[in-house]
């Protein structure tokens, strides 16, 4: 019987999802005795026809990371999706939307006129800009569009699980792996991760008063940061609460805040608007004037809530925005 | 009792208190079409719960401040104070606001999630239009 057949593949994201690939160190090579990789652009030099020349649903898994942001990416998604029996949303960008995903909070043509245009290290008198399509030397090449709207894949082609993380931790990877490859797949759409907060697996978690009270909130690089005790007490910004469990609380165990990239658990729909909910209920104060100050303290709530899941959110973007 | 009158365009959801009002509501039912959203609390100090109103407090106002941030303005949510004896201040704060959401015009997320995502059915009907010429062509092959 030949090799079930896998494929890798990136669209808007940073190359971090492919690291933890590489990650899983060995046990990659008891992946690769097990299946056949047939695309992974980032390791391997398949071309697109190859990909083309397959039967539908011949690919048993595809792993796509990266949020959905411009034509090729849609194009890659629909192609992949009809390639694959499993169709798999690999890290934060696709499940949520991801750090790309902040995006929705601007205009196109602002980010275009920025990033060719007003960047202090970008040097454009003419303000070229890419053009979708164009002719140099008789040829005729075309470049995709970047869309209006940053997507998560599920808002693009059907999906069937979601591997949270930026980057997903290598042991979820390895357990995704072995539930395909034994065939012992939870529920279509299920995250294949823990469904607890993070706090539930937080070796600070004894430190987490049942009433804090906030009287202030300190960013990170503010002050030194207590290595035991639960960032809440700290007035730190944690978004462990609201946070899916599974990474083996790396950030907290760093000394670092969660910062909520594995999105939220199956009961909550928003994750900015339920941490925002808890954090700001336990501010101290009962007036305005005592509050504002506190709240004062959390400068971007966007930025700070919805890091890794602005497009998946309720409101997905900004919404006074152009769109066409 | 008294029969006050107010603008019949406001769906009413009761709950116990107004600390139970979780931000996801209101976004929800910005998201399925609601102009705008007011939550109704008791007056301070009149919490059957102790907390209830002071929490609804604290998470409005970092909420307004994240939808100022996400381009929704700011009368579209508001929290008054209207405690059970005011029949009067309900009518007059309903009246009020729905003749401001009036003024702003229709926040419609459902047309624009609709709108934003004609860059995708495009691409979907494309790729239909793609594999109806080549069966077409399949066809005239034969």
């Amino acid at each position: 019987m030949s090799k079930p057949k896998v494929a890798f593949y990136w669209c808007a994201s940073c190359g971090g999802c492919e690291e933890t690939v590489v990650d899983l160190a060995e046990d990659i090579l008891g992946v690769v005795e097990k299946v056949d990789i047939v695309l992974w652009p980032v390791a391997l030099d398949f071309k697109y026809h190859d990909l083309e020349a397959l039967a539908d649903g011949e690919i048993t898994a595809t792993l796509l990371n990266g949020a959905i942001r411009s034509s090729e990416q849609e194009e890659m998604a629909v192609l992949l999706r009809r390639k694959s029996k499993y169709l798999i949303a690999y890290g934060a960008c696709a499940h949520l939307g991801g750090i790309p995903g902040l995006a929705n909070q601007f205009d196109r043509e602002d980010i275009l006129r920025f990033n060719y245009e007003d960047a202090p290290t970008v040097v454009n008198e003419a303000k070229t800009r890419p053009q979708l399509e164009f002719t140099e030397d008789g040829r005729s090449p075309h470049l995709p569009e970047l869309r209006h709207v940053v997507r998560t894949l599920d808002q693009v082609v059907d999906v069937d699980f979601y591997i949270p993380g930026c980057p997903p931790t290598p042991n979820l990877t390895k357990a995704a792996f072995a539930a395909l490859l034994s065939g012992n797949l939870p529920p279509k759409g299920s995250v294949l991760a823990p469904d607890t907060a993070l706090c539930e697996e937080c070796p600070r978690k004894a430190t987490k008063p049942a009433d804090v009270a906030f009287t202030a909130f300190h960013r990170p690089h503010e002050q030194l940061l207590d290595p035991d005790k639960c960032f809440l007490t700290q007035g730190v910004v944690c978004m462990g609460p609201a946070t899916r469990s599974g990474c083996g609380a790396q950030c907290t165990c760093g000394n670092m805040p969660c910062t909520g990239c594995f999105g939220p658990t199956s009961r909550v729909r928003d994750q900015g608007a339920k941490i925002l909910s808890s954090l700001c209920a336990n501010v101290a104060g009962r007036t305005e004037e005592e509050i504002n100050p506190v709240l004062q303290g959390i400068p971007d709530p966007v930025g700070t809530f919805y890091r890794y899941g602005l497009p998946s959110s309720l409101l997905r973007r900004r919404v006074d925005l152009p769109h066409a | 009792m008294s029969r006050l009158k107010y603008a019949p365009n406001v769906r009413v959801i009761r709950l116990m208190c107004s600390g139970r009002v979780d931000p996801q509501f209101i976004l929800e039912a910005l998201r399925r079409g609601a102009d705008g959203v007011l939550i109704g609390g008791c007056h301070p100090g009149d919490c059957h719960y102790v907390e209830g109103n002071y929490k609804m407090l604290r998470r409005y106002r970092l909420l307004q401040r994240m939808l100022g941030d996400l381009g929704i303005a700011a009368p579209r949510v508001r929290l008054e104070w209207i405690s059970a004896a005011e029949g009067e201040r309900v009518k007059s704060v309903i009246n009020e606001m729905t003749r401001q959401l009036q003024a702003l015009g229709p926040l419609d997320l459902p047309g624009k999630f609709t709108d934003w995502d004609q860059e995708v059915i495009a691409l979907a009907r494309e790729a239909q239009a793609k594999v109806a010429a080549e069966t077409e062509a399949e066809v005239a092959h034969v």
